[in-house]
């Protein structure tokens, strides 16, 4: 009846000369969302943790703005059980690209007595208050995060544009629809708006990206001889944060990581793949997800990421 | 640095489908099969869902697990909100809007299918057309969703009868077509057994067509865009003032609708100041034309006034602005909207102060009916109104561009997202729709 009606004849319709690839129709809406927080909101922040989902949200921010720099400072969480290589890749590309770097540093807070070590050594979940006091003192008003909602089921469930309260907290059953591209970003002062750039993106996509871009990655993503040792099923590495136990042994082994968070928790995969392509080919081949291989907090319960984000994590 | 491997999976294009079905007619059955059967439920989750349904003391895999992801989901059993899926073939990779089917979830389904380029109705093939199938079809032709697919689902239970099929899929496709959905595809499948899902079914030889799965590899996502207004919002703009780039000045955002060009004369709204395109740059690399989602950034020959919020459109084509607007609405707060309410209403970049000014009818979605002046809309209504906004909009008319004939209301106290909006004529107007490509824009 309309204009909608019966668009192009598209022979088997996957390519007509107006179809954008997927990797473009991904790259050109996370650019709009980029545009959308330069447009409204006063201080907004990347999230970056030197993993794969942040250095690919900090390219996708270099496109959107060229040839003028991205108009975002980056936050990194340390927790303190860094991978060295991370940290130095990190520091390389906030230098490359002219960037401000806040940290908001977990060891701080054991240090200062307001958090306290956990008996299984793992910091993830100690991130959040650090994170979410940052984001208060500098006055955050929008914060970037690399969740996608092919992760986990409870982020299946996330907005591109997120509030959250003056705690930082996420309510699932207050959130707003979200209607064709046409996102709101009003929040009174003290809330804040956790936008998710990448959240129609799957781990595959944003290996494909990587490739397609010819984005440097740090090393601990390809295959390397590790010491690791065996703990609830993953391999983790050996380190100051308090493994190996007396009753764990390590060993070197062929092994990458699929994802990169603290230490403690973060296992690695066996693998030979060196190259990009290798990679890309083991993960389109691997009956895990990328959480379920390497996470060892999403495992601590049934809604372990849902209780988490709640609190405000990202 | 690509192989023929990442080649051949980067050029796969992405289908944004939504599904719509009620509780019992075997959405989440034919949801886990797609997304069981492209391979994408992978063991940890489906060791996952077993470990909980076994918790839960149920004899095997509950399926649904898979696809209620919040603790008060689960708690309850029910489904509260859109969630989003994503699987891929070597063909194409989707991203599936998964909405509850309850009636009063019509928001969630809104949402769904604002998105959506395809929604999926499933229909069971013992209960044929009943209303929610009705306000399916209602909300897929509300929200101009290019293309619709009746699913009639178990079809085992019916004994796979071609005589079943025909009837069902004869009288939705009369009434879809009634509303004004432009293309209907049937389907007769077995979710439960797998007929007509990913496979060819070996019951239904009667059925020539394609499988649920290969319709979906093929419906054609790109779109006509010589019958296009094109329009590109302006969502930044980027201005380095630095040594090597001194003077430059681009206006940033995603392209509405149609397609641009160098050297195109243009118009940029509200002002109506005219002038040329002197250089497009996608994402970095200057290109000669640009259409439709491209995010880009746009160089003008003349230094003219142009912020966030304006429109930049062919001179030869640019709409009419106007501070009255009238559009089908859904309402999707749970504060009602009312007569004088004071609202802001975002329509692309753009987002300005509102009142409502009058709320001529409510629609009933089960037959259609208009409910006149019904004084307010509350959760899940769909209804007509008129909104008179502080500054002109450039809006074109829903039926010609989803992107920019819709809007959303916004509380200005609270931030709410009160009502997704659709300019121009609603699709159940009594009056016969105007002719195609020719149409002038909306009736005010």
């Amino acid at each position: 009846m309309t204009t909608v009606a019966e668009v192009t004849g598209g022979e088997e319709g996957t390519a007509g000369p107006y179809a954008l690839s997927h990797l473009d129709a991904l790259e050109s809406e996370a650019v709009h969302i980029f545009r959308e927080v330069a447009g409204e909101f006063e201080n907004p922040v990347i999230l970056f943790s030197g993993g794969k989902d942040s250095i690919v949200m900090l390219h996708l921010a270099l496109k959107a703005f060229a040839p003028a720099p991205v108009p975002f400072s980056l936050l990194h969480v340390d927790t303190g059980h860094n991978f060295p290589e991370v940290l130095e890749y990190r520091d390389r590309v906030v230098a490359a690209h002219g960037l401000r770097l806040h940290v908001a540093s977990v060891q701080d807070y054991i240090d200062r007595g307001v958090l306290k070590e956990r008996p299984d050594g793992t910091r993830n979940p100690l991130q959040t208050l650090p994170l979410t006091e940052k984001i208060q003192s500098e006055k955050f008003d929008a914060v970037f995060g690399g969740g996608r909602r092919d992760e986990e089921k409870a982020r299946a469930k996330e907005r591109v544009f997120s509030l959250r309260d003056e705690f930082s907290q996420w309510d699932p059953r207050r959130q707003r629809p979200e209607l064709w591209n046409l996102y709101n970003g009003r929040h009174a002062p003290g809330e804040h708006v956790r936008v998710f750039p990448l959240s129609n993106w799957t781990e595959l996509d944003v290996w494909q990206y990587i490739a397609r871009e010819g984005i440097e990655l740090p090393e601990i993503y390809f295959a390397h001889e590790r010491e690791v040792f065996r703990r609830a099923g993953m391999w983790l590495t050996a380190g100051e944060w308090g493994g190996p136990k007396d009753t764990e042994t390590t060993e070197k082994r062929l092994v990458r990581y699929r994802t990169v968070g603290d230490m403690s928790c973060t296992g690695a995969v066996d693998s030979d793949a060196t190259t990009l392509d290798a990679v890309i080919t083991e993960i389109a081949a691997s009956r895990l997800t990328e959480r379920g291989a390497t996470r060892a907090d999403d495992k601590l319960s049934e809604a372990a990421m849902e209780d988490r984000k709640r609190e405000g994590y990202f | 640095m690509t192989t023929t491997t990442t080649e051949a999976l980067s050029a796969t294009t992405l289908l944004r489908f939504a599904t719509a079905g009620s509780v019992d007619d075997g959405k989440s059955t034919l949801v886990g099969r797609l997304l069981h059967d492209s391979k994408s439920v992978l063991t940890d989750q489906l060791e996952a869902v077993e470990r909980a349904s076994a918790s839960r003391g149920q004899d095997g895999p509950d399926l649904a697990l898979l696809t209620d992801g919040l603790r008060a989901e689960r708690e309850q059993g029910i489904t509260i909100d859109v969630a989003y899926r994503y699987f891929a073939t070597p063909r194409r990779r989707f991203i599936l809007a998964d909405t509850p089917g309850h009636v009063q979830y019509t928001r969630n389904m809104v949402t769904g299918a604002s998105t959506a380029e395809l929604t999926v109705v499933l229909v069971d093939a013992r209960n044929g057309v009943v209303e929610q199938t009705r306000r399916h079809a209602a909300i897929a032709a509300l929200l101009r969703v290019p293309h619709v697919v009746l699913t009639v689902n178990k079809m085992d239970l019916v004994d796979y009868q071609e005589s079943v099929f025909a009837a069902i899929a004869e009288e939705f496709t009369a009434y879809a077509t009634e509303l004004g959905v432009p293309a209907v595809t049937a389907i007769p499948i077995s979710a439960l057994t797998g007929d007509n899902v990913v496979e060819p079914s070996a019951h239904m030889d009667w059925y020539g067509g394609p499988t649920v799965l290969e319709y979906l590899e093929t419906v054609p996502v790109s779109h006509d865009l010589s019958h296009c207004h094109a329009r590109l919002p302006v969502q930044y703009v980027i201005r380095p003032q630095t040594a090597e780039h001194p003077d430059y000045r681009g206006y940033a955002g995603q392209i509405a609708a149609g397609s641009f060009r160098v050297g195109e004369e243009v118009t940029v709204l509200p002002s109506g100041r005219t002038t040329r395109i002197s250089g497009i740059d996608l994402l970095g690399a200057p290109v000669d034309v640009a259409w439709t989602t491209q995010s880009v950034t746009v160089l003008l020959q003349d230094d003219i006034d142009v912020s966030r919020g304006d429109l930049i459109v062919p001179s030869k084509d640019a709409p009419a602005t106007t501070q009255d607007v009238e559009a089908t609405v859904c309402h999707v707060a749970d504060q009602p909207l009312t007569v004088g309410h004071r609202v802001l209403l975002k329509h692309g970049t753009r987002t300005v102060k509102a009142v409502v000014r009058d709320i001529p009818s409510r629609l009933t979605l089960d037959d259609l009916s208009l409910h006149p002046h019904p004084g307010r809309l509350v959760a899940n209504d769909i209804g007509r109104v008129k909104i008179r906004t502080a500054e002109p909009l450039p809006v074109d008319s829903y039926a010609d561009s989803r992107r920019t004939g819709s809007f959303i209301l916004i509380d200005p106290s609270d931030g709410t997202t009160l009502t997704a909006g659709m300019v121009g004529e609603s699709f159940a107007a009594p009056e016969p729709v105007k002719n195609a490509s020719e149409e002038e824009g909306w009736d005010f």
